[in-house]
């Protein structure tokens, strides 16, 4: 069969063309929202006409069979009208009252896991890990599976202080929001790249693997056109091995996860904040990595038992210090989380006030 | 059909009430011989604690330098219906609307084309087809862009800009992001589908400042949502708040940043001058509080993930922009932006990097831009700096 005529340049449909008519017709007039339930928030315009938006939990790896069920359900219950959110949700687009009870009923017996609004933790930011990625030193989808499997109730009905992002990337070149979030895992080697000196010279260009090494670690060989790793001085970060697939990093024995905590995306109440070391090292344990739960278990019980009411991960622990947050945690402290990078002076006490 | 294998691993990963990724590609697997075959390796890889796919190779549709991105796997003998098993990245609509109507066309396509398997979506915001053949890819573009779908960005190139769900259904939007998304993205489309730039350069569009897009950890420019006037109370509405069990002294103005409200237990005051927008009040009294006057936006450059220097948040360039369409004030001052850093960047360089390393000076010159102290979080603390001949004339 012969195919249609393709069209180049043409960029993404207009967004108008895919919003319920309730949406075009409030445009830029909504008056305010409220949470019905974990699950379903409506906003209400100057109009004083409603959208309910009904949201569930997607692994983000999708059978197009599950696509197609989104679609049915929308079709269902909201006109065909239908999105995903940021954080990997799907949700319904509910015009209609009397068609939010059905749909959450629909969506409760298809064993949806409908939840995520509010002071609770949403759906997991991630990336590809061994599913689809050259550089991942871990599984990011399967991370994501235990975890929300040990915080659905955190999904669906409980309540933390304020809202919890967590986030997994599977190597420091961190496609996800790892940088920024409440706690995250991300996967980190721990062993120098080798150095395959055949490849190099038809795989890779020696000037531009130098540059990819933030600590000068790279030298180059020009007796056997190659490269030369000062083992001293690498901090495995990779991203040689993302500019030369002749350095290859991944280690079975020596990957695993590192979890940092504490970051934020917002302005409310306080600045933007990056995500800081919390452990160094887990070990990668698939299927369920059951070690890596138990720590952010731990991590967010503190958080729940000691922060106020609206602040983030990091606000308080940047309240009590993180003198508190290691004592009260019971996490080690080791040389790993003294920053020697690039900031690594912004990072150090500079006063003699602190906790015992 | 497809080659079944057995996956003791990875039916672990179907227990549990989360839905199960693994379900997910079975599903695919049923029916198609690269699902199939990318749940073996998958299971191989839970096995051996490794990932087993190589390097990106140069892949794509005709007269496209991106939009998909090579893979291969590194056992194809073993595994040889993903062989190569490229990813599709379908440019998304501003904020993710769908239609029940596209998704079911979309999977009518990917189920004839490739793998059956989507992410929904990428971390960058493209609808992310997962995995096909080479040959399949022209068929695919065909069938996307006959339909009105175009192809994202990857590489050292413009990427899919993103947005937060914005007016279309948040109260707290102080300018059009999916109107600017969309304008955006429909003027750059030579930027987005052939690679020029010293590396990649991300866009993100948030409506307010509790930026639900992560703008300001995540682009390159970073475009705020923010307004230069009063935020005008609704006292009854504040009272209605209390009397649900709001404490609002507690949890509003002690926890304002700023120290610029207070509250009698009747009357909630905010000193508008010292308010610095931060959207915490806002956000928990929506329907108490509104901003009003001028709207716009706030324009950040510099934000990405920590290759080579360390993670960097976006920092600001111009503290207000009005943001109407067709936008050329900030379209202007972007395309002087990528003028500077395509003379100066170095291969794999972001131009947040490049600030930092020829300094801001050279830049906000550049680009026309006056130094001012929204810009920075104080001034510098050491003696050092450069004076210009022009300078010593002043």
């Amino acid at each position: 069969m012969a195919l249609p005529q393709r069209r180049t340049d043409i960029g993404p449909p207009h967004y108008r063309d895919y919003l319920p008519p309730v949406i075009q017709k409030n445009y830029g007039d909504w008056k305010y929202h409220e949470v019905i339930n974990p699950g379903v928030m409506v906003h209400v315009s100057n109009k004083g006409e409603k959208i309910w938006s009904v949201r569930a939990a997607s692994p983000r790896l999708l059978s197009t069979d599950t696509i197609r069920e989104h679609a049915a359900l929308a079709e269902k219950y909201c006109g065909g009208y239908l999105r995903y959110t940021t954080r990997h949700n799907v949700e319904f687009l509910v015009s209609d009252e009397k068609n939010l009870e059905p749909l959450q009923k629909e969506l409760k017996s298809k064993k949806y896991m409908v939840g995520g609004i509010g002071p609770r933790i949403s759906n997991i930011v991630h990336t590809q890990g061994w599913v689809h990625c050259h550089s991942a030193a871990c599984d990011a989808s399967g991370l994501v599976k235990v975890l929300m499997d040990e915080f659905a109730d955190y999904f669906t009905t409980k309540e933390t202080p304020n809202k919890v992002r967590l986030a997994v990337a599977c190597c420091t070149n961190m496609c996800g929001a790892v940088h920024c979030s409440d706690i995250a895992l991300v996967g980190i080697h721990r062993k120098i790249p080798t150095v395959e000196t055949e490849k190099i010279k038809n795989m890779c260009e020696v000037p531009s693997t130098i540059a990819a090494c933030p600590t000068g670690a790279i030298s180059p060989d020009p007796a056997n056109k190659s490269v030369k790793i000062k083992e001293e001085k690498c901090m495995y970060c990779g991203n040689c091995f993302s500019v030369c697939p002749a350095l290859p990093i991944a280690d079975p024995v020596n990957d695993g996860i590192a979890i940092v905590v504490g970051g934020k995306v917002g302005n409310l109440r306080s600045n933007p904040m990056f995500s800081k070391l919390a452990i160094p090292y887990l070990k990668n344990n698939p299927p369920r990595w059951p070690e890596v739960t138990a720590a952010v278990k731990t991590i967010l019980e503190a958080y729940i038992a000691g922060a106020n009411k609206h602040e983030r991960v990091g606000e308080w622990v940047e309240r009590i210090g993180w003198e508190s947050f290691f004592k009260t945690t019971n996490l080690p402290f080791t040389f790993q989380h003294i920053d020697d990078f690039t900031i690594a002076r912004e990072t150090f006490r500079n006063s003699s006030s602190f906790k015992w | 059909m497809p080659k079944k294998y057995q996956t003791p691993l990875l039916d672990e990963l179907e227990k549990g009430p989360f839905p199960s990724f693994v379900t997910e590609i079975k599903k695919a697997a049923a029916k198609n011989d690269m699902a199939a075959d990318e749940l073996g390796l998958l299971e191989k890889s839970y096995r051996d604690r490794r990932g087993y796919w190589k390097h990106g190779g140069i892949v794509g549709v005709r007269g496209y330098g991106g939009g998909v991105i090579g893979r291969y796997s590194s056992l194809p003998e073993e595994f040889p219906n993903v062989a190569n098993f490229h990813t599709v990245r379908i440019n998304s609509t501003s904020a993710f609307f769908y239609t029940s109507k596209f998704l079911n066309e979309m999977c009518d396509i990917w189920d004839k084309h490739g793998s059956g398997l989507t992410n929904l979506h990428g971390s960058t915001g493209d609808l992310v087809l997962l995995g096909t053949k080479t040959e399949n890819l022209e068929p695919i573009f065909a069938e996307f862009s006959s339909r009105g779908w175009d192809l994202g960005g990857s590489g050292s190139a413009l990427r899919t800009p993103s947005c937060c769900i914005g007016p279309a259904r948040c109260e707290w939007a102080n300018i059009d992001t999916l109107d600017i998304n969309y304008s955006i993205t429909q003027e750059w489309q030579d930027e987005m589908h052939r690679p020029a730039f010293p590396y990649k350069f991300k866009f993100k569009t948030a409506g307010c400042a509790v930026d639900c897009i992560a703008s300001i950890a995540r682009a390159d420019c970073s475009i705020i949502g923010t307004w230069k006037g009063n935020i005008a109370v609704d006292q009854k509405e504040v009272a209605a708040y209390a009397k649900g069990g709001m404490k609002v002294q507690e949890e509003i103005v002690d926890m304002c940043p700023s120290k610029c409200m207070s509250y009698d237990g009747k009357e909630l005051k905010i000193d508008d001058a010292n308010c610095v927008r931060c959207m915490h009040c806002i956000a928990k009294m929506t329907k108490a509080l509104k901003p009003t006057g001028e709207k716009g936006a706030t324009i950040l450059i510099g934000s990405k993930a920590p290759f080579v220097i360390g993670a960097t948040l976006s920092h600001v360039i111009v503290p207000f922009m009005k943001m109407e369409p067709p936008y050329t004030e900030l379209k202007d001052l972007i395309r002087k932006m990528w003028e500077w850093w395509d003379e100066h960047g170095k291969n794999r360089e972001r131009i947040g990097e490049l600030i930092i390393r020829r300094g801001m000076r050279e830049f906000l010159e550049f680009i026309g831009v006056d130094p001012i102290p929204q810009m920075v979080k104080e001034p510098r603390r050491d003696p050092f700096y450069f004076w210009t001949e022009a300078d010593l004339q002043k």
